[in-house]
């Protein structure tokens, strides 16, 4: 058996038996900077707007919706099941699809809008990054598929960096088979090294975080 | 602290740029030592060790260690070859405990040239004159193994008449590298012309650098291309007056 | 001193190509620029504590592998996916065609991956009728071209606009087409139908996470996302030694990274995917296998001294920084990894007998490990590794010129008086040939060996009429003499 060679070869090589424990692990760094919420969404937006993202502070959900609303302009969008999207009355818009899906009809749904909307589980404040956790509320392919993707999410919700995020969600893998940082809009350097946004993702990353 | 130091003059100065070895000793007369040559000194097997052959390597460093041993302060007007009896030495005697230890004792007794002026001598100023439009080259070893960078240019900035100009590619390697620059002369040779136009760009007359096989390469490209910039020791530039 | 000749016109071919030189000396300078304002001090303070913390969590999950390889399978397993062990690139092939047998699949995409090229995987699928497409821009561009990857991070680095247009128009159909944005957009629009289409899609992975069974991916164009997300079945391929312990050590990685990699504090997207599809998910892969391959990763594993170099990241901040790639660029390296880091795990990977001049391709300046994440000490590795195939030559009776060249050597070298002979024949034999200026030329019958090569390219001092010790004894004698007067 291939697993039984392997795993004994490596014990060989590291002169270990099995099941012997581990020696001292380093102990995880996380280095959790206070800050508030002031000067998260500030930190937030400065780094989104730096990658070419666009960051709106919202100070309600009426004012998301009209953000929503002049962002879509008669186009076609999907929307997830996120509530706090419910909340901000998104999928009243027109143009907006939203509900459950079948996993097909929902990809071609995606693959159509000019627009995928989402909330997001949290925000990193020092890189300008969405968490978006895949769940029945938050399929993976709407802030994937269509060409813009627009995020809203409450400012309670954004985290000064990573070692925030790793600090209050150690296990991710508990909650989800998926969990993505978007960090701005897709890009590469591929061509003559040249800065090209709009690869395979989306070229347009909208965040929009209601003051709570 | 006595004011005796030895000087290990290494074998490219030896026998390719006595002038550097001169100037050398004149700096460190000039700032009151005296300095003892011990004669049966000739190479700290650097080549040898860089090409993979550790045995020859040994037997060199070994007669370094039996001519070095008693001598209080090793100053070496070269980066790499510091490094290797620094740092290197006790590579080469990993299994044998009389050699390993004299090793560690010369250790700490080696200095690079311009560190030695900096930390042992402390002095930034030698009295030195020299008027020009100069570049410094940080040589790959001094910079990276003996953390030689602003110590130079502190030097340099006390000399009368000296402009530094900094270049842009002053951390990249000449090309040098021992036997890589026979072994690999093609790409050396490019690697010494990108320096070279590095330099140019800066528009100095002359390229400092405290590594002498570094200054083999440099001067020799600078040759080979016709250019009248001279590249010389760190030694020269404060010897002069 | 034996370099195959073919290996010397291939270089002199590549340093005199003026167009790749500038494209590869600047498209490395950017990633130069870009990692060294990330990691300045003021933009990143703990930036030397992050990597003494990195490698110290390398060292103990290298050190730990048995235990850390079975944590990840458990969870892998907890969380519905499955592993696969290979042994080498057969092994992982045969998986792979087992598999779209079993599912009926024609079509795989996958994401970057430099494991995959490590074996071939490629080459072997497509033998078997399955249609594999690179999706990563660079490696669609590299493909297409049927070339290797030119860079770790960047791997149509040698390409032109103008050369991708030709290759566009060639193999696609379309075009010309030398817009770059435009460029993007072509390869967008065809690889959306193959994302939409694919059967299966590959991915490597950046790290496997033992307490998670979780594979994280690390990129910036959504391919990545793309294949992991549309098609059924989701394989990652990746070393056993991308295993860390924890998700929590995740900042730690990513925070060195992205830097180390292109200046980005973190890339576009950063997956975090353990396993298929959870009940009430809507979309992502039914199923999910990870393929843990070992490829000599065990036998650098016992090497103790070497085994550091397990701990790469991939990230090329070594190659960006090392003035001989930046000279010979990828192709130049007989393996898919290029630099300081192929140099070492080339040889040890594939045997020290193959290449046995890369090691010796490096003029040990130690930028490499200066800017080195994880801190591998690839200059020390290097001379490991010279050492070792030095004395393997010696076994075999090989290159004894230069052996016993250099025991000569030794032997002059310990006796000093013979040294100063040999220098002043030397001084006498070439200085007539100086006329003044500095050597240029020799007569042929010295025109040989290590002189040849060194004046192939520059200069040399007319050896000087006095050597130092010979100028000091006349000093000393001289001061004698007037103390004495």
């Amino acid at each position: 058996m291939r697993r039984d060679d392997i795993l004994r070869d490596v014990r060989s090589a590291l002169r270990r038996t099995g099941g012997q424990p581990v020696g001292e692990v380093p102990a995880a760094r996380l280095r959790v900077q206070p800050a508030d919420v002031e000067s998260r969404l500030r930190q937030f937006c400065a780094a989104l707007e730096s990658l070419a993202g666009k960051a709106h502070c919202a100070a309600s959900c009426a004012e998301a919706f009209a953000y929503a609303s002049k962002l879509l302009a008669g186009g076609t969008a999907v929307a997830s099941n996120a509530p706090f999207l419910n909340t901000c009355g998104i999928i009243s818009l027109p143009g907006v699809r939203t509900g459950r899906f079948e996993e097909a009809h929902l990809r071609s749904l995606c693959a159509s809008a000019d627009l995928g909307i989402t909330s997001a589980d949290y925000a990193i404040a020092e890189t300008g990054t969405l968490v978006i956790l895949s769940s029945a509320e938050e399929a993976r392919m709407i802030s994937l598929l269509p060409p813009v993707h627009l995020a809203i999410l409450p400012s309670d919700r954004i985290l000064t960096s990573l070692d925030e995020l790793f600090s209050i969600l150690p296990y991710p893998a508990e909650k989800t088979s998926s969990t993505v940082l978007i960090t701005g809009p897709s890009r590469t350097a591929d061509i003559e090294m040249t800065l090209i946004r709009k690869v395979h993702g989306p070229g347009e990353v909208h965040v929009v975080i209601v003051k709570t | 602290m006595s004011k005796r130091v030895s000087l290990f003059v290494t074998c490219i100065v030896d026998q390719l740029f006595p002038e550097i070895g001169m100037a050398t000793v004149e700096v460190l007369e000039r700032l009151g030592y005296t300095v003892d040559f011990p004669a049966d000194q000739v190479c700290c097997g650097q080549p040898a060790f860089n090409t993979g052959y550790r045995r020859d390597a040994a037997k060199v460093a070994c007669r370094c260690l039996e001519v070095l041993r008693n001598e209080e302060f090793v100053v070496v007007p070269s980066g790499s070859c510091a490094s290797m009896m620094a740092h290197h030495f006790e590579e080469l005697f990993a299994g044998r405990p009389e050699l390993l230890a004299e090793a560690r004792r010369l250790a700490p007794r080696v200095w690079e040239f311009s560190k030695f002026l900096l930390e042992v001598a402390q002095v930034e100023d030698v009295g030195a004159r020299f008027d020009s439009v100069a570049t410094f080259h940080d040589s790959c070893h001094g910079l990276r193994a003996l953390k030689i960078k602003e110590g130079p240019r502190r030097l340099l900035a006390n000399v009368k008449g000296l402009t530094l100009r900094e270049m842009d590619a002053a951390e990249e390697c000449c090309g040098f590298g021992g036997t890589f620059s026979v072994k690999f002369a093609g790409i050396s040779g490019a690697m010494s012309r990108t320096k070279i136009e590095s330099i140019l760009r800066t528009g100095a007359a002359t390229v400092v650098g405290v590594d002498a096989s570094c200054l083999l390469q440099i001067r020799g490209a600078l040759s080979r291309a016709d250019l009248p910039v001279t590249a010389m020791h760190l030694a020269q530039v404060l010897a002069s007056h | 001193m034996v370099m195959a000749e073919d290996l010397e016109s291939r270089f002199r071919k590549t340093l005199a190509d003026s167009d790749l030189q500038a494209a590869v000396y600047a498209g490395t300078g950017l990633l130069m620029q870009k990692r060294r304002a990330v990691v300045s001090p003021d933009v990143l303070p703990d930036y030397q504590e992050l990597r003494d913390h990195a490698r110290a969590l390398k060292e103990h999950a290298l050190a730990n592998l048995d235990h850390y390889l079975e944590q990840f399978e458990g969870n892998v397993r907890a969380h519905g996916g499955k592993v696969v062990w290979c042994r080498d690139g057969d092994d992982v092939a045969s998986f792979l065609v087992d598999l779209a047998r079993e599912k009926n699949a024609r079509l795989l995409v996958k994401s970057k991956s430099m494991t995959t090229e490590e074996i071939d995987l490629n080459e072997h699928l497509g033998r078997h009728g399955l249609e594999v497409v690179e999706t990563d821009l660079g490696e669609f561009i590299v493909q297409l071209a049927k070339a290797r990857p030119y860079h770790i991070v960047v791997p149509a680095m040698n390409m032109t606009r103008y050369d991708i247009s030709d290759l566009f128009l060639r193999t696609l159909g379309v075009g010309p087409e030398t817009v770059p944005e435009n460029q993007t957009q072509i390869a967008r629009a065809v690889l959306r139908e193959k994302f939409l289409a694919a059967d299966i899609g590959v991915s490597g992975a950046n790290f496997l996470v033992a307490d998670s069974g979780a594979v994280v991916l690390v990129t910036n164009e959504g391919n990545g996302r793309m294949s992991t997300t549309l098609p059924k079945v989701h394989v990652a391929i990746a070393g056993i030694e991308k295993i860390i312990p924890r998700a929590q050590d995740l900042p730690v990685f990513l925070k060195l990274l992205g830097r180390s990699a292109t200046g980005q504090a973190l890339t576009v997207y950063t997956s975090f995917l353990s396993g298929p599809r959870r009940p009430g998910e809507v979309d992502g892969p039914e199923e999910f296998y990870v393929v843990l391959l070992d490829n000599g990763r065990t036998r650098l594993l016992a090497d103790e001294s070497k085994r550091e170099s397990l701990y790469c990241l991939r990230c090329g901040g070594c190659l960006n920084h090392c003035p001989v790639y930046r000279k010979i660029g990828g192709h130049n390296y007989p393996w898919v990894y290029s630099g300081p880091i192929g140099s070492v795990i080339g040889p040890l990977y594939r045997g020290l007998e193959r290449d046995p001049w890369l090691p010796f391709a490096s003029s040990l300046c130690g930028a490499c490990a200066e800017v080195c994440p994880v801190k591998i000490d690839l200059p020390r590795l290097l001379l490991e590794l010279r050492r070792d195939i030095t004395d393997l030559k010696s076994r075999h009776g090989q290159e004894w010129q230069e052996r016993s060249g250099f025991r000569a050597w030794a032997w002059v070298m310990k006796h000093p008086r013979i040294y100063e002979m040999l220098g002043k024949m030397g001084s006498f034999m070439l200085r007539p040939h100086a006329s003044g200026h500095w050597l240029r030329r020799v007569p042929f019958v010295l025109n040989v060996g290590p002189l040849r090569a060194w004046l192939s390219e520059r200069d040399l001092p007319p050896l000087p009429k006095r050597s130092f010790r010979e100028l000091w004894r006349r000093r000393v004698k001289g001061r004698e003499n007037h103390a004495a007067r």
